[in-house]
């Protein structure tokens, strides 16, 4: 398989937004360095002709775990709410997530 | 000062009424007011909540009833593990205040064991790191020596065990987290088959790797805290729905016919004094009647790359839920995506941002086959490689780590090498098998050196087994200065 370009500085910044992480100048400068040296690390396995081999994703998977559909107890909602910087109404509060209107 | 009392003879004495159990934490509380502030191994310690437990247990016993097998040992939890109500960090600023509202399934066992749970410990921030230097709260420091790191992530729970705050401890290995500090602070930590110990209450790092584990002073009383904590959760989705495998019982069995393979890739590059010890345990083992073997499974080589895109990836995904809405951190802001960067910018420390955005790439749009996919196709192959050796073999050995404990700040600030020391124990991870450290003499340097065993899944009978001749063959390791006064 063909080794992806090595990571730039506008890579970082656009993974640091999609992951809602602000990143300083330097911080930038910092990671782009340190993940792209670890990238290049990873590059023994970028390049591995690996067809037809089958991915991994649970070494001890088990399938179908259900339980009987019985209703049972759960956290306590106060207790849970307890636990919220924000609550309003039983809820968990949060700032405006649409901008004003107009 | 003499041994410590092992864990097994302290629960037989509370149970027989010979000691209380108040005495046993007083002991240890005791130890832990005379060296903490040089280790720095706990987050938190619960000395009134202990001493409570401690005294249900003797009131168990004055009673006539048997509070059961771990009755009155205190045990020290990585501050990873859910305890009800009782702060638990994961040593990062993003879960300030947070106080669990359920108890992992571990826990529960411990307490219905008749554990007496004494603290909370410092750890890498969730789990992300070698040497429990990526804190938010500071580093611990190894009792043999305080300039050096106790390794990590589970740096705290070895570091307890090792200056004899707790005979017992639990941690997590998510790539080598209990072993590798186990062998750098000279106990014994060991990485269950994953599915055999329940992750309900784990806080989880990557989950498909995640795995609870004990450390302890002796094999034996690994065997006996793995006992208690490992079997069937219907909490856990992913937990083993079949017998666990009992190890307490197997110590004397011996290793006479068993073939033991010395695996040639864990000694490319690992320090010579670390490689001696390996090859002395390997000749302990013939003495007692193994067949040694050299093995070679190559495609433990490209496990520290595997693993570095694969739980990065995952971790990316389970730290997601750390927005600032539910529990722990909020930092202000004018709108929610706004809150959530803040929080998050402001809660995380640096390795945990490395990680998480590690881990968006190799996950993102372009990258994804070349990196995460190729990873999980990696795994496959070492689970075949690890086939394949097994077929000759019944456990693998070489060194757990590739040196012994470095100086605190060495490696911080180059993740790299940092990572690098995570080498010969990720691969157990990535094959979701068990695997054991056990302190084997010292290095040059005169610290601990650990030796690793491996074996297939759900090997840990015989794991146990071998690891116990391993223990009986092992040079004395020099008792940490930090401990001080006999058990009482």
């Amino acid at each position: 398989m063909a080794e992806p370009a090595r990571l730039t500085r506008e890579d970082v910044a656009h993974v640091a937004a999609l992951a809602r992480l602000h990143l300083s100048e330097d911080e930038l400068d910092l990671f782009t360095g340190q993940l792209a040296e670890v990238l290049d690390h990873a590059a023994d396995v970028a390049s591995l002709d690996l067809a037809g081999v089958g991915p991994t994703a649970h070494a001890m998977a088990v399938t179908n775990v259900l339980r009987t559909d019985e209703p049972r107890p759960c956290l306590d909602r106060d207790e849970v709410l307890g636990q919220a910087p924000a609550v309003e109404d039983h809820r968990f509060r949060v700032p405006r997530i649409l901008g004003e209107a107009p | 000062m003499s041994a410590p009392r092992p864990a097994l003879e302290t629960a037989t004495m509370v149970r027989a009424g010979e000691v209380s159990a108040v005495d046993v934490l007083e002991h240890h509380l005791a130890v832990i007011d005379a060296g903490e502030e040089s280790v720095h191994a706990f987050n938190l310690v619960l000395a009134d909540a202990a001493r409570d437990r401690a005294r249900a247990v003797d009131a168990s016993v004055a009673a006539g009833d048997d509070p059961g097998p771990l009755a009155g040992v205190p045990v020290a939890l990585k501050d990873n593990l859910c305890t009800r109500g009782v702060p638990t960090t994961c040593s990062s600023r993003i879960l300030d205040g947070w106080r669990p509202p359920y108890d992992a399934t571990v826990v529960t066992r411990l307490v219905d064991a008749g554990a007496v749970v004494i603290g909370k410990t410092n750890m890498d921030e969730f789990a992300m790191g070698s040497s429990t230097e990526t804190s938010a709260f500071g580093a611990t420091r190894n009792p043999h020596d305080t300039s050096r790191v106790p390794g990590g992530s589970s740096g705290g729970s070895a570091a307890a065990v090792a200056a004899g705050f707790a005979p017992l401890a639990l941690g997590s290995d998510t790539g080598g987290s209990i072993r590798q500090p186990a062998a750098l602070c000279g106990v014994v930590g060991m990485k269950p088959t994953y599915g055999t110990v329940s992750r309900y209450g784990l806080v989880a790092f990557a989950s498909s790797l995640d795995q609870i584990g004990p450390f302890a002073h002796t094999v034996a009383d690994a065997a006996l805290l793995f006992d208690v904590i490992g079997g069937h959760d219907p909490l856990d989705s992913t937990s083993l729905n079949r017998p666990t495998p009992r190890v307490l019982t197997v110590l004397d069995d011996g290793v006479d016919g068993m073939t033991v393979g010395v695996l040639t890739e864990f000694l490319d590059g690992v320090d010579a004094d670390v490689a001696a010890r390996v090859h002395q345990a390997a000749e302990a083992l013939a003495a007692a009647g193994a067949r040694i073997e050299e093995v070679s499974v190559p495609e433990v080589a490209l496990g520290l790359s595997a693993y570095y895109l694969i739980a990065p990836g995952e971790a990316s995904s389970n730290l997601a839920r750390y927005d600032g809405v539910r529990y722990g951190l909020r930092v202000e802001a004018e709108d929610t995506v706004a809150m959530n960067t803040a929080t998050r910018s402001e809660g995380f420390g640096a390795e945990v941002k490395r990680r998480i955005m590690l881990g968006t790439y190799v996950l993102s749009a372009g990258y994804m086959d070349a990196y995460y996919n190729q990873a999980l196709k990696v795994r496959t192959r070492i689970i075949e490689g690890f086939a394949t050796a097994y077929t000759r073999c019944d456990v693998l050995l070489g060194p757990t780590a590739p040196t012994t404990a470095f100086a605190l700040g060495a490696k911080v600030d180059d993740p790299l090498t940092m990572y690098l020391s995570d080498v010969c124990t990720i691969p157990s991870n990535l094959a979701g098998h068990p695997a054991i450290s056990v302190p084997f003499g010292t290095g040059d340097d005169g610290l601990p050196v650990g030796v690793q065993l491996l074996g297939p899944a759900l090997s840990e009978g015989t794991l146990f087994q071998v690891a116990a001749v391993v223990e009986a063959a092992a040079p004395a390791l020099p008792t940490p200065r930090l401990t001080t006064g006999a058990p009482s």
